[in-house]
């Protein structure tokens, strides 16, 4: 018990963790993905034996579920983090481009003979930088006009998409397809060739790193920082924030430009990573898909790590969906039905406190019982938790052995 | 009602609770705050749904399944908050919900409204726009809503929160009216000057159980406190006589914008100095939430200065004045005050974490803001859940107030603002809580005191300064004058102005 004037509680039932709340809405969502496939007349595990094939059979497969996490991941916390503190990032898309951009740029024209140690950080700050500015952007917006972010980085989507539209033919074009950039040179690209040959030939790169490192330094300025105290301030209560003399402005340029970083970092490996083109006229989903990521992993980056590998093997696994006649979409639908539990979750909560209550009032029964049985008269709200299980149990006992009888 | 039961989860609000009105009385229902008077009051409304015992009107028992069922018995309540249009007319108002028909006659509805004003002595006419007219009023056509609805059971929840003393005198004497007239009225409030004014019968309800009925007259009020909070209470807050020192604050000529684009404060000086208490004695809205929000930096002032311990903090930024020494206690202690959504140890940093001890390089130290949160817990006796690890928002409004000021008073400002600091708290907390304030004057600080409660600036305060429409009154010593003059004053009446 911690000190400080805690009123001791009375033993009460468990309440619904995210976690849990979390794996109901993934259960659902494959019970619902279940219920589809067996309307068109199929079964649903051999659907569900093929996404796991397609996603996880050999080691090239699970190298390219990685691949496709990766950007997952990043987008997942750039949404996650603006979540926390306060601010909608519906803009990933936007900054995943910039991202994309910068790096496919500085892959093309930085010399082919500069050193990886000294490429790879290099576009990877740029790629940060250039989406940071772009998440800055609606930030800047919003702390100065009161711009809705939601507003202003839909809008700086479709800038981005325009402006890549413009710089694939003017900087980087592949000359024999004018629609795309030429690919990058694979010592331009974040592959490496030990993960490479390690995972046969998947597209898992050193994004995959990056992303892991961004859960963690992601974690920290949340958790440990003066930073992560200010920006979360700002998000759950900005009048009492500027109350404490918080600068709310400059709190939520940095938290924006943050969220940009991580996005434009997903677009760096994406398209100097998983992919090495990047195509005229395409808004990435990624954007999208990664606030679905961020719901489900609760915005935590352990929670987004997890749930992104979940969406990866889904979406890598539909394309083997094919072969049995079930159509890849059901994968599409089985994230769709996730995030629409997802966001119902105050309804799966109180699902389970009201089962966690009912068990509990049974226990309670029980351990009176027990209590009763023993001819001792202790007060139930003075039993410690073990020794209320102990009670519990010796009550089911007494139970069924009047059953029994 | 009768043997009334009302549980929500966790918690029993009211506990076999049995009320008995008669025809042409006023009846008081004492309590603390979270006693259990409101529940008990929305039952009766229909609001609520008893668990258990029966409710009888005039004899036959009655099924109250919502207001409209309220509004057929004869019952009628005028809230807290009123409920009106502010842009419709009080005739509009009044006849909302009860137009009758798709064409409804104004014209008729307001010779009504006439009438039933005349007849009761409440002066208000019905094609004045709610906007323009005084809370008081407003207050009146909440009323004449009931009246004109032939309510003749009055629930007045806290009416008196928003009035000035002169007000309240004129309600109470329109609730001896209606009173005379055969209505019975329950009036619900923890004011027991309010309870010995009018009300002959008064139910004490504490923690959810009845403690007893009493009759009015025969009880004194410190018996009656003694009941609500189960032991006796003192009312006066005991202090030696102040030994002011040198100014702390010195505001000039200041003149603040409201949200709604004019004046909130116009041309107002006032100098405080160490180790004294000030009262700024006024309605709520003339102006008190720009002069606190310009001298903490929420608010720009408009023109005139601020000056902070003999240097100019006007155009200063909020964090500097908070580390040059000034404290706040903020009105709205749930939207400012705290974060309701973090732990209450991260509360008690929240101005202060980005400095030794509580971080270093960027990095929180847990420890130690663990260590001093404790610390404020314990000497401010701020209860809780999980101690400093419950989240603000689960604590209740007296102990989240208590950590507030404990958060400031630990802080050892040069001045410390108080603005409504013992609002909707319990007798035991107020008590508590004005008797640190008194200490910290005693130890030299410099404190304003914001209330809208007369009894509470007059208890405190060395010297009282009176604010309507934004305008300083005067400044007067606390010893040299009375409510009576402090209340006209607050009418924007001043000294030696004929009456």
């Amino acid at each position: 018990m911690t000190k400080g004037n805690a009123v001791p509680r009375p033993l009460e039932a468990r309440k619904a963790s995210p976690l849990i709340v979390s794996l109901s809405a993934v259960f659902l969502g494959i019970a619902a993905g279940c219920i589809f496939i067996l309307c068109i007349g199929k079964n649903p595990f051999t659907g569900f034996e093929r996404i796991l094939f397609g996603a996880l059979s050999n080691t090239r497969r699970i190298g390219n579920t990685l691949g496709m996490s990766t950007q997952l991941i990043l987008i997942g916390l750039s949404v996650a983090f603006a979540f926390r503190t306060g601010l909608f990032n519906i803009g990933a898309s936007g900054q995943m481009l910039i991202g994309g951009i910068t790096g496919s740029i500085l892959a093309f024209y930085l010399p082919m003979a500069m050193p990886r140690i000294l490429y790879i950080p290099l576009v990877t700050l740029s790629a940060m930088a250039a989406g940071a500015l772009w998440g800055l952007i609606s930030g800047f917006l919003k702390a100065k006009f009161n711009v809705h972010e939601v507003v202003s980085t839909i809008m700086l989507n479709w800038i981005a998409y325009w402006m890549v539209y413009d710089f694939i033919p003017r900087f980087i074009v592949d000359p024999t397809i004018s629609v795309k950039s030429k690919p990058i040179e694979a010592v331009h690209t974040l592959r490496a060739d030990w993960l490479t040959s390690l995972t046969g030939f998947s597209t898992l790169n050193y994004g995959f790193l990056f992303a892991i490192a961004m859960c963690f330094i992601i974690s920290f300025i949340l958790r440990k920082t003066t930073l992560g105290f200010n920006l979360k301030a700002v998000g759950a209560n900005r009048f009492c924030a500027e109350y404490a003399g918080i600068k709310v402005e400059r709190s939520i340029m940095v938290s924006m430009a943050i969220a940009g970083a991580l996005a434009g970092l997903a677009g760096l490996t994406y398209y100097c990573g998983y992919s090495n083109i990047m195509e005229m006229g395409k808004m990435p989903n990624e954007g999208f898909d990664g606030i679905a990521v961020a719901l489900l992993g609760n915005c935590s980056p352990a929670g987004i790590f997890f749930s992104a590998i979940f969406f990866g093997i889904l979406k890598m696994g539909r394309g083997s969906l094919a072969a049995t006649g079930i159509p890849t979409e059901i994968a599409d639908t089985i994230i769709a039905t996730i995030i629409y539990f997802t966001a119902t979750n105050v309804i799966l909560a109180s699902f389970w406190n009201r089962i966690f209550r009912s068990s509990f009032a049974g226990k309670e029964e029980c351990a009176r019982a027990a209590i009763a049985a023993e001819g001792k008269d202790i007060p139930f709200e003075s039993l410690t938790k073990a020794e209320f299980r102990e009670y519990a149990k010796k009550g089911r006992a007494l139970q069924k052995g009047k059953e029994a009888e | 009602m009768l043997g009334i039961r009302k549980e929500f989860p966790g918690i029993v609000a009211n506990d076999d609770i049995t009320l008995q009105v008669e025809e042409g009385e006023i009846h008081a229902i004492l309590g603390e705050n979270g006693a259990g008077k409101s529940t008990l009051m929305s039952i009766l409304f229909g609001l609520y749904h008893a668990d258990r015992g029966i409710i009888r009107v005039r004899g036959r028992e009655a099924h109250i399944r919502n207001p409209n069922d309220a509004y057929d018995l004869g019952i009628g309540m005028v809230h807290q908050h009123f409920q009106l249009v502010h842009n419709f007319t009080v005739a509009e108002n009044i006849i909302m919900g009860k137009e009758g028909g798709f064409v409804y006659d104004i014209r008729k509805a307001s010779r009504k409204i006439k009438e039933i004003s005349e007849r009761y002595g409440l002066s208000i006419e019905p094609d004045m726009v709610i906007e323009d007219i005084t809370v008081g009023m407003q207050q009146r056509v909440e009323i004449l809503k009931m009246l004109y609805r032939d309510a003749d059971i009055l629930i007045f929840d806290e009416p008196t929160a928003v009035l000035t003393p002169q007000e309240i005198d004129e309600l109470m004497g329109i609730m001896r009216n209606l009173a005379a007239e055969g209505k019975s009225i329950i009036l619900i409030t923890h004011k027991l000057d309010e309870i010995k004014a009018v009300a002959s019968k008064c139910t004490i309800i504490r923690r959810g159980r009845l403690i007893g009925t009493v009759d009015v007259a025969s009880t004194s009020a410190e018996e009656m406190a003694a009941a609500m909070v189960g032991r006796p209470v003192s009312f006066r807050v005991d202090k030696k006589p102040s030994v002011p020192g040198s100014p702390v604050l010195e505001i000039e000529d200041l003149s603040v914008m409201s949200s709604r684009k004019v004046l909130g404060v116009k041309h107002f000086s006032l100098t405080i100095r160490s180790g004294e208490i000030i009262g700024l004695a006024g309605v709520d809205g003339n102006g008190q939430t720009e002069l606190v929000e310009a001298i903490t930096g929420l608010r720009r002032a408009e023109s005139g200065t601020i000056r902070f311990r003999g240097k100019d903090i006007t155009e200063l930024s909020i964090a500097e004045r908070n580390d040059m020494g000034l404290g706040h206690i903020p009105e709205d202690r749930q939207k400012r005050g705290l974060i309701l959504s973090g732990s209450l140890a991260s509360n008690m940093v929240i101005k202060a974490f980005t400095k030794e001890p509580f971080s270093s390089h960027g990095l929180l130290d847990y420890p130690e803001i663990r260590k001093y949160a404790e610390g404020i817990a314990e000497k401010f006796d701020v209860r809780s859940g999980e101690g400093i690890d419950s989240l603000a928002g689960k604590l209740s409004g007296g102990n989240q107030q208590k950590a507030i000021i404990g958060r400031e008073i630990t802080a050892d400002p040069d001045l410390l603002i108080a603005v409504q600091p013992t609002r909707g708290l319990d007798v035991g907390a107020i008590e508590f809580i004005h008797r640190q304030l008194v200490d910290e004057r005693d130890r030299g600080k410099a404190i304003l005191l914001v209330s809208f409660e007369l009894d509470e600036i007059f208890n405190l305060s060395d010297r009282i300064a009176v604010i309507s429409g934004g305008e300083l009154m005067d400044i007067v010593d606390t010893s040299d004058t009375d409510e009576h003059a402090v209340g006209l004053m607050m009418a924007g009446i001043r000294r030696g102005d004929a009456v």
